[in-house]
């Protein structure tokens, strides 16, 4: 997603967010966007409408830098965006996808 | 939210944008129009309550619309079309973002079927402007607009004000529905007071501080909390420095005043920061510029941090305490539990050091100097004037030693640094209080950017007066070749420069050059004391420097100059 992240980062720790958010055109790229344009790269991306479809749930794989709390923050700010919960790297919902990405 | 309910009736997505803007309070709008606006325009052309302000440049409008912002802390709006206009727009809709202006910016945009098709004037405004705005739209429906119009002006103004842009295709303008009912004009929504607990370690550590030092930073602005600045400062017995966007809260001759902080600050300011034991920033972000090299500021103090938005609280300093919440209200929870405090031994160091350090200002009392020039304005005027400027060696030299004395009395991009801001904020000060009298201070390399906005504020008569302190150069360039690019001076030397008294005269407005005048005082008072638009020029030796100054990346101890 973005190259200066992929060169600069180093395979560290991983975190997982869940981000609970409105479903309509342009909340992704209010995401996402805050990660790319803080050169952070998203290493895995998941989403789904909840509910009928009002709402969505986004679930982004990263690399748990310093720099992390503070993109935290900075998604919980956004206007679509209702709550953003962080996970360890271990949570399952990335690693039950594996199958298929072989 | 009541719903207001009348009589149905069916209006055009466009009609509805004024109508809610009517019902907004709305009353100047600045803005340039464009094919895909045109419904709007139309609409707005029958609004009795509305006037629109017609810049020569999108990018003007939207420093209209913060020069309006600015004075009044209310959000204002521009108008512009899609493509050129909106981008035209960005640089403006970037600065107020990182001043924290509440901004709305409203966009035409190509119809809805030919949104991707790369349709004449079509860009993706919504996209370019993700990263600018605090929140944006893009209008699929009319009756999106009941809600979206006062959810913008909702979010420009509460919290961390900030920039909305609502991007309307024109189709969407045309599109006629029904109107049952009205919804409340969108207002700023009160952020939840801080806990009582944080409250009171923050009154521990200020009464237990034996060097405390207050830094005020533009949310005092926002917050309208200069005054309890100023009592708290009173109160706890603390000096107190300013970022660039607060000064004008504590006023500059205020004796507990050190003026501004960081890069351009007097040498006592950041000395007397460099040995605080408790620093108490308030509604400041701890910008590059006023901090130099983050993990060398205040080395040996603790941090209270005071900001609304959570997202500062420990971005560039942990701080020991951090307060999420608005200022006025944090301040006035705090204000009961502090003791009243002398403190004469740290405010006796503080004192010596403004004598031994103080801001060096040669040829301040010759009118034919830089800073002389600034003081000889500042002589003519009381603290009623609106003081703009431009970006560049003249800014700092104006915040360095302009007498401001309240708050929203200085209009000065800070973030984003954007030459061509002085003109445009100053009509837009003047349109919003036209009893001020609004001054911009602008150099030759800033003017220029946006100089057709003279014929602007010829049409409106705009009561400003702008003073062009000429080097023929990018003047903080130069500075910065000469220091650190061992003098190698590169593209920042005019050798082609207009005579701005003819141009100003060109464009309608009353020219003078305090060069040529025999008597300068005089020339000046004259200028800055009849009504409407005024340019007074002057020329400034271009080896004059903007010090002390702290290299980029250095620790503020480190400042070169006195």
């Amino acid at each position: 997603m973005n190259s200066i992240a992929k060169t600069t980062q180093t395979a560290g720790s991983r975190a997982v967010l869940e981000i609970d958010v409105n479903n309509h055109t342009g909340v992704m790229s209010h995401v996402a966007g805050l990660f790319s344009r803080r050169a952070c790269n998203i290493e895995a991306i998941l989403c789904m409408p909840l509910d009928g479809g009002a709402t969505s749930r986004i679930w982004l794989l990263l690399n748990a830098e310093e720099r992390l709390e503070q993109m935290i923050k900075q998604v919980a700010k956004l206007e679509d965006v209702y709550e953003v919960r962080r996970h360890g790297a271990d949570h399952g919902v990335f690693k039950d996808l594996e199958a298929y990405f072989r | 939210m009541n719903p207001q309910h009348t009589a149905s009736e069916a209006l055009s997505g466009a009609q509805l944008v004024v109508r809610l803007l009517e019902r907004q309070g709305v009353h100047t709008v600045a803005g340039l129009p464009g094919g895909a606006i045109l419904p709007i325009y139309d609409a707005l052309a029958l609004s009795r309550s509305i006037r629109h302000v017609l810049a020569r440049h999108e990018q003007g409008a939207g420093f209209i619309a913060q020069g309006m912002a600015r004075v009044s802390g209310v959000p204002a709006v521009c108008l512009a079309s899609s493509g050129p206009g909106a981008t035209n727009l960005l640089t403006a809709i970037a600065d107020a973002k990182l001043d924290s202006i509440p901004l709305v910016a409203i966009t035409g945009q190509v119809p809805k079927a030919m949104i991707g098709t790369d349709a004449f004037q079509e860009v993706d405004t919504y996209g370019l402007t993700i990263p600018i705005t605090k929140h944006n739209f893009l209008i699929s429906d009319a009756a999106e607009l009941l809600e979206v119009i006062p959810r913008a002006f909702r979010i420009a103004a509460s919290g961390r004000p900030g920039p909305v842009l609502v991007d309307i295709p024109k189709d969407v303008q045309s599109q006629v529905i029904e109107i049952a009912s009205w919804p409340e004009p969108g207002r700023a929504l009160a952020a939840p007071p801080p806990a009582a607990e944080v409250i009171a370690r923050a009154a521990q550590l200020i009464d237990a501080a034996e060097r405390p030092i207050l830094y005020l930073g533009g949310g005092v602005v926002h917050s309208a909390a200069a005054d309890l600045a100023l009592i708290l400062a009173e109160k706890a017995g603390l000096p107190t420095v300013m970022s660039l966007m607060a000064l004008g809260t504590l006023p500059t001759d205020h004796p507990l005043s050190l003026g501004m902080l960081g890069m351009h600050g007097a040498r006592c300011t950041n000395l007397a920061l460099e040995s605080c034991d408790l620093l108490l920033a308030v509604g400041a972000r701890f910008d590059d510029r006023a901090t130099g090299k983050a993990a060398a500021f205040c080395p040996g103090a603790r941090i209270i941090h005071i900001d609304i938005d959570p997202s500062e609280l420990g971005k560039i300093k942990m701080a020991h305490l951090g307060i999420g919440g608005d200022v006025k209200t944090t301040l006035e929870l705090l204000l009961p539990l502090i003791k009243t405090q002398a403190r004469l031994a740290w405010l006796a160091q503080v004192t010596d050091l403004m004598a031994a350090y103080p801001l060096c200002t040669p040829g301040i009392d010759d009118p034919r100097s830089h800073y002389g020039l600034i003081r000889a304005v500042a002589d003519c005027l009381d603290d009623e004037a609106i003081i703009a400027t431009d970006v560049g060696q003249h800014q700092m030299w104006v915040a360095q030693t302009y007498p401001l004395r309240r708050p929203r009395q200085w209009l000065t991009s800070g973030g984003l640094g954007t030459m061509g801001f002085g003109l445009p904020a100053a009509i837009g000060a003047a349109l919003a209080e036209p009893q001020r009298t609004v001054v911009c201070f602008s150099g030759d390399g800033s003017i220029l950017m946006n100089m057709q906005e003279l014929l602007t504020a010829a049409e409106v008569n705009a009561n400003i007066k702008i003073i062009v302190m000429d080097n023929a150069s990018l003047g903080l360039v130069f500075q910065q070749q000469t220091l650190f690019y061992d003098e190698r001076i590169y593209a920042s030397r005019f050798e082609a420069v207009p005579d701005f008294v003819k141009l100003a005269r060109a464009c309608g407005i009353h020219a003078v050059d305090i060069d040529q005048e025999a008597q300068p005082r005089a020339a000046l008072a004259a200028a800055l004391s009849m009504h409407g638009p005024a340019l007074i020029h002057a020329a400034i030796d271009v080896r004059q420097q903007v010090l002390p100054m702290v290299p980029p990346g250095a620790a503020n101890r480190e400042m070169i100059g006195d």
